[in-house]
């Protein structure tokens, strides 16, 4: 049963290989590059005020080195995607389709060894090529996440490790990916029994569930830390100079590199959310100005008394910065934790592929 | 080969997909030890017989035992029995020798002789892809692949139908002297009753889940008569006599009668039947009964 599954699997196999060694030599040809740019830009040894040297680091990057950065996150989103397409859902359905399942099932083998010997070798294959993937690109890729989190978010487009799109294409999980996108590829042939519909399907709940876990899930693997502090003092004013619109920037003081922030809100001392308030990257704003603040905008500028009056205000409404967030010491407890839970899914779905071939005979 | 046990006893078995019956309280004992045809109109239920018979299938109602055991029970009994499907379907990517390693891995009493020294006398070419074969030779590999496993048990589901007549002939020629050699039994299904009669030493007349008749084909063909005479009533003849089909016209009456005895009756002309003609009476009509009524389809 092993032979005749790697016969079978050879083509795929030669595909894998052939991909893994391209990502291979691309990253060994840039790789060293790119770290021996981190090493020169000094940051191995910053340990504080980092952030210059950090964008200095990225934005001296060669254009394609960014390019390849940018296309980690597509190989590491497609790899287990197209492995559940075209390894999972054809590896049943198109030998129902062509009714060499007939053949299988009359050989003195019993189709349950059958399916078995096949949903292991060759979900073993998916762990292990998206396992390849990840180690390469993780590995080329963490000058830059390193950059990311000594930035403090300042890079646009450069977010640290536990942020979603560099979370699901490092560490472990894509492991757990392509492990369950082939049993739910198996699973939608099983249930199909045609190859091209369960690949649609499998495509279709594959990112279906890649966009559901990290917004829904992945929050809360682990239950988030809680962060509330006065808002500062200092206050900037800031006119924008196309609308006219006036606001006053709110200071919170959390500042967690890496930290992975859910939600980051001002309330008031009853604790109840502070409306007027947008929050930017650059911090929150209040829109709307208390009546004490308005004569600050004097034509002739800030006017110290307004200002005095406009901080006493601000100050006896007792504002605080409430963040929910998960800290960057996370990272390996949450990939942990987000690869066992799809690793639980894939094994519920091959057990569902099993009892329905089971059933067929046995009901 | 053990013929107290039959190859394929049956028990009111059944198939439902959603409302439609393809198999219905179906009661049948194929015996062992011979090779036995399997005919009957399409829709008659064959092909899901055999699929229920090979464990490609539940049943949905009733039982089916094949050499005594549970279709596809287990490793054992997967071995008894080699199965040629409908189409005979074979790996498209996979060469002819990928497939004779196939079953070299899969079936612990493999014959490698046997299949090499078959591919060798087919004149295929090991190196070919199965999906580059045509269909008689594709079909040929099927067979060489059920053979070598060296089953008790060979069940071929319409293996000729979609072959022209040469490669058809070849096939049967190849399947009689595999008979020949390996004593095993055989039930063959087929709608064709030329492809049967070459091969088949007993026949099963399935006609809308049911079995309209079954016996050695000698022996079928010893005792049943056409006779033309004239005109009578059916309930006039002999109780020996078992009318199958009738006819009138005219003055003159014919019919088909099952009967051990001889006819002697100087009133009639007794006709030889050849097989078709006897499995086509049977299949055309349900039972016997009032001319004019013909229940092709006796499927509740």
């Amino acid at each position: 049963m092993i032979w005749l599954t790697w016969r079978q699997f050879r083509p795929q196999a030669a595909a894998a290989a052939i991909a893994l060694a391209v990502v291979a030599i691309v990253a060994a040809a840039t790789g060293p590059g790119v770290a021996s740019a981190y090493v020169s830009s000094g940051l191995p040894d910053c340990h504080a005020s980092c952030a210059t040297d950090a964008s200095n680091f990225v934005t001296g990057l060669n254009r394609f080195d960014l390019l390849l950065y940018l296309g980690s996150f597509l190989l590491m989103y497609l790899a287990p995607a197209l492995i559940g397409i075209f390894w999972g859902a054809p590896l049943i359905a198109r030998e129902v389709e062509t009714g060499t399942h007939r053949v299988a099932w009359n050989q003195s083998v019993t189709r349950t060894r059958w399916i078995l010997v096949k949903l292991g070798l060759v979900g073993l294959a998916a762990v292990a090529t998206a396992g390849l993937l990840s180690l390469m690109v993780t590995w080329w890729a963490s000058p830059i996440n390193h950059a990311a989190v000594l930035s403090g978010g300042q890079i646009s487009g450069f977010v640290p490790r536990l942020d979603a799109p560099v979370f699901d294409a490092r560490g472990v999980v894509p492991l757990g990916y392509a492990a369950f996108a082939f049993a739910l590829g198996v699973t939608a042939g099983v249930l199909l029994r045609r190859t091209l519909p369960a690949m649609a399907v499998t495509l279709v709940a594959f990112a279906v569930i890649q966009v559901l876990v990290p917004n829904f899930v992945r929050p809360h693997l682990l239950p988030p830390d809680q962060f509330t502090a006065p808002v500062a003092s200092s206050i900037g004013l800031n006119v924008n100079a196309g609308t006219g619109q006036k606001s006053i920037q709110l200071a919170g003081p959390f500042t967690k590199p890496g930290a992975w922030v859910l939600s980051d809100v001002i309330v008031t001392p009853s604790g109840a959310e502070l409306p007027n308030v947008t929050m930017s990257p650059s911090g929150a704003e209040l829109t709307v100005l208390p009546k004490a603040c308005a004569s600050m905008l004097g034509a002739a500028g800030p006017d110290p008394t307004g200002l005095r009056d406009c901080r006493s205000v601000l100050a006896a409404m007792h504002l605080r910065q409430s963040v929910t967030w998960q800290p960057a010491s996370r990272f390996w407890p949450l990939q942990w934790t987000e690869t066992g839970l799809y690793l639980v899914l894939a094994a519920g779905l091959g057990w569902v592929s099993v009892a329905q071939l089971r059933r067929r005979r046995a009901a | 080969m053990t013929s107290a046990t039959a190859a394929i006893e049956a028990r009111g078995l059944g198939k439902r997909y959603g409302r439609r019956w393809a198999l219905a309280d179906c009661t049948l004992s194929i015996p062992a030890g011979h090779v036995a045809g399997l005919v009957g109109p399409n829709g008659a239920g064959k092909t899901t017989l055999i699929s229920l018979a090979t464990g490609m299938l539940a049943p949905t109602t009733g039982t089916v035992e094949v050499l005594g055991g549970a279709p596809a029970g287990g490793p054992g009994q997967l071995a008894r029995v080699g199965y040629v499907a409908q189409g005979t379907p074979a790996y498209a990517g996979l060469s002819v020798a990928d497939h004779l390693r196939l079953g070299a891995h899969l079936n612990p009493r493999w014959d490698a002789a046997l299949a090499r020294r078959r591919i060798g006398q087919l004149g295929l070419d090991p190196r070919q892809k199965a999906g580059e074969l045509s269909g008689g030779q594709r079909a040929q590999l099927a067979l060489t692949l059920a053979l070598a496993k060296r089953p008790e048990l060979l069940i071929l589901d319409e293996p000729v139908a979609s072959l022209d007549p040469v490669a058809r002939r070849e096939f049967l020629q190849v399947l009689m002297n595999a008979v020949a050699e390996q004593e095993l039994s055989v039930v063959m299904s087929s709608h064709q009753v030329a492809d049967l009669e070459r091969v088949a030493d007993y026949l099963i007349v399935l006609v809308g889940s049911r079995v309209r008749v079954e016996g050695g084909v000698e022996d079928l063909l010893a005792t049943h008569h056409l006779l033309t005479g004239p005109r009578r009533e059916a309930s006039s003849l002999p109780a020996s006599q078992q009318v199958i089909t009738e006819s009138h016209a005219g003055r003159q009456s014919t019919f088909l009668v099952r009967s051990s005895e001889p006819v002697i009756d100087p009133a009639w002309t007794a006709e030889e039947l050849s097989l078709e003609d006897l499995v086509l009476a049977y299949m055309g009509h349900a039972a016997p009964g009032p001319p004019g009524i013909r229940t092709l389809q006796a499927r509740p």
